[in-house]
């Protein structure tokens, strides 16, 4: 990596730390005004409800309960759980349902891109035949229907009809579980990938450095391969990064579908049930992982595209 | 002219048609072509005439829906291998020309390129005995890939050159095609390079396997009139270093005079007119190539207005009788619409496909105006 390359991600980096402080101020702000609180209990009187508010440390002004939070959040401590799991260390509840719904999302994410840019590239080259109709009719229908209808389909066929797989999620069988959510997220992710990689990949086959590498000689799995494949990613990197994040939230009705113990479900049942600190913290796990996603995929561009390599270059 | 060398490139009754929706459009209609070695060919005519897709043709680089109907194409071509390949390259690379006492006769070798499988003619023909340039070097490098790596592909493709020994050549290359601080430039990608810069490394990438022909496609329509010169003139520099026979592509007249042996003028897929570079441009013949003659703009000239050829081509979808060229011919003759005209001979190097040359036809002159530019042309070239 040259040093243009790393001066640009170190702004980047700072660019995003300041966005996130503005992101947590807002959602920080947000929730104080919801109406509710996360102690619930009918039996709690006026001076109990207090006492809890003060030991918790929601008696002071907002602005100071804020900074309060950020400096905590500075030392790692993300506070603790007020409602779902009284007294428990936010960190702990979120990063064990953490690695399940990352799993998922990264496993659909990869199965899909994978599939996705195989399917788009056999419709590009074998254009108007029974190939590019059969991928083009896939595409349609995995970006019409949404995720939790092939879930749903997925469960009756593979969980009730033939059942092969487990119906709701056991955290026993980690992997065996998670193959239907998986699929079933994937779907969006073909359906897109395959759509822009097969225009984009017709679109590059016809370019005048198609024919001049043709003209070289080169076997057509190597024209494929190392000219028209590299040139026709940089669209579809660009239609990932959002897919990736709408992953993330997809998941959360998936998530429910399947009783997955993910981010997703946690996150609704957080705001159910008021409880501050987690809604916090997942919402900026969000928040992070879309800039960095987001970071990634602009690196990413300049790696495969030498014309938008970041910073300035040395020039002819 | 080089008459006495022996034929490289022998078309005869080409024939391409293109399936379309609307019909099959009959883009080449019966071309006959010789390229001899070491010669420079030019094909001339406007968009849509064939020269294109003649030439993709030889290269087997047609479009998918592209299909040739009939006739030969005849490429003569060295038949090298191993330790006779590496001397052979060694030679072109000191000397340029191949002393034919060198060859066995039977290292020479005739193939039939339209008969030839798209396997034969990917890894033995196409990019390692004959190369293209292509019309525009902005678009014609990858732009995702070092120029480097694009020069040194062919040869790693179809002579396993190892790495380290292609790169060495790669530097060679782009000295030749006069490219400054090659080192660097292989490190660099097409976008960080000038648009004559990138049409020296289009050059170079077609000298990489040192092809017996180079087909240049209309290689300096898209670069700047300054550099189109210096351009044409390595290609000449490169061909008699390397003993190349060249087909260029062109609709510039005045590119042809600069490097062409031999002229062949396309009309409507067919040629109308071919001849050395002295017949067509001092003695035309035929009323099309009157036509692009007095097109060429002219700084002596006392007119303003730039002539044109009244018209447009005939559309290659449907069936033409007679003449192609008739409708915008104004000399055009009964027969014309009927019949389309054979070859006339004029002479040894000049053939004509114009009912004009026909013993019973009536003497039509070419407009008095290109008349005296031609004469001017002749005056000019004798000064020389």
């Amino acid at each position: 990596m040259d040093k243009s390359t790393l001066k640009y991600i170190t702004k980047r980096v700072l660019i995003s730390l300041a966005t996130l402080f503005v992101i947590i101020f807002v959602l920080f702000m947000l929730m104080k005004l919801m109406p509710g609180t996360p102690f619930n209990d009918e039996k709690l009187t006026t001076t109990q409800k207090a006492a809890i508010y003060a030991k918790y440390g929601l008696d002071k002004p907002i602005i100071e309960q804020f900074f309060i939070y950020i400096q905590n959040m500075l030392h790692g401590d993300f506070g603790i759980s007020y409602a779902i799991q009284r007294n428990m260390d936010v960190s702990v509840i979120v990063s064990s349902r953490m690695t399940i719904s990352f799993f998922l999302g990264i496993g659909a994410v990869i199965i899909g891109t994978m599939i996705g840019i195989l399917l788009g590239i056999v419709a590009a080259l074998n254009r108007n035949t029974f190939w590019d109709t059969f991928a083009t009719i896939l595409s349609v229908i995995g970006v019409s229907i949404p995720s939790f209808v092939f879930c749903l389909l997925l469960l009756i066929l593979l969980g009730v009809k033939i059942p092969v797989l487990p119906v709701l999620y056991n955290s026993n069988i980690p992997l065996e579980s998670s193959i239907i959510p998986m699929i079933a997220l994937s779907m969006g992710v073909i359906a897109n990938v395959a759509r822009f990689t097969r225009s984009e990949m017709i679109d590059v086959l016809q370019s005048e450095y198609i024919l001049l590498a043709e003209a070289k000689g080169i076997s057509r799995k190597h024209l494929i391969l190392h000219h028209a494949l590299r040139n026709c990613l940089i669209p579809v990197i660009t239609v990932l990064g959002p897919i990736i994040v709408g992953l993330m939230t997809g998941s959360m009705v998936i998530e429910k579908i399947c009783g997955i113990p993910g981010l997703g479900s946690l996150l609704v049942k957080a705001i159910e049930v008021r409880d501050y600190n987690v809604i916090l913290a997942v919402s900026f796990l969000y928040s992070v992982l879309y800039i960095v996603i987001m970071l990634i995929i602009d690196i990413l561009y300049g790696i495969i595209d030498p014309r938008i390599r970041l910073g300035k270059e040395e020039d002819a | 002219m080089k008459n006495k060398r022996d034929l490289v490139l022998k078309i005869r009754d080409l024939d391409i048609s293109f399936k379309t929706d609307n019909g099959d459009v009959k883009a080449v209609r019966g071309v006959d072509l010789n390229l001899h070695r070491g010669e420079t060919i030019a094909i001339v005519g406007e968009s849509g005439s064939g020269k294109s897709v003649t030439t993709k043709a030889i290269m087997g680089i047609l479009a998918s829906n592209g299909k040739i109907n009939n006739g030969t194409i005849e490429f003569t071509h060295y038949d090298l291998h191993g330790d006779r390949l590496k001397e052979a390259q060694e030679i072109y690379r000191n000397n340029g020309v191949i002393d034919s006492n060198w060859l066995h006769p039977d290292e020479i070798k005739t193939v039939d390129i339209t008969k030839m499988n798209k396997k034969y003619l990917q890894k033995e023909i196409r990019g390692r005995r004959i190369a293209m340039v292509f019309q525009d070097p902005m678009t014609s490098l990858d732009p995702t890939m070092t120029i480097g790596k694009q020069i040194m592909e062919a040869m790693v493709f179809h002579y396993k050159t190892p790495k380290i020994e292609a790169w060495k050549k790669s530097v060679e290359l782009l000295k030749l095609v006069g490219i400054t601080n090659p080192e660097k430039r292989m490190k660099n990608y097409p976008h960080q390079l000038s648009g004559g810069m990138r049409q020296r490394i289009v050059i170079a990438i077609a000298l990489s396997c040192d092809p017996e022909v180079l087909i240049c496609d209309e290689p300096t329509t898209a670069l700047d009139v300054t550099i189109q010169a210096k351009i044409l003139e390595l290609i000449k520099d490169i061909q008699k270093k390397k003993d190349l026979s060249v087909i260029y592509i062109t609709h510039d007249l005045g590119v042809v005079a600069k490097v062409a042996d031999f002229v062949n003028v396309m009309y409507a897929g067919r040629i109308v007119e071919s001849g050395t570079v002295n017949d067509i441009f001092y003695d035309p013949k035929h009323p099309y190539t009157w036509g692009l003659l007095a097109s060429m703009p002219d700084v002596d000239s006392v007119s303003d207005e730039l002539y044109t050829i009244p018209g447009t081509p005939p559309n290659l979808l449907h069936n033409i009788q007679g003449d192609a060229f008739a409708p915008r011919n104004r000399y055009a003759l009964k027969i014309d619409q009927k019949i389309a005209p054979p070859m006339f001979k004029i002479s040894d190097t000049h053939k004509v496909a114009s009912w004009l040359m026909a013993p019973q036809a009536p003497f039509v002159e070419m407009n008095p105006s290109l008349k005296r530019r031609i004469e001017r042309m002749k005056k000019e070239a004798n000064l020389k």
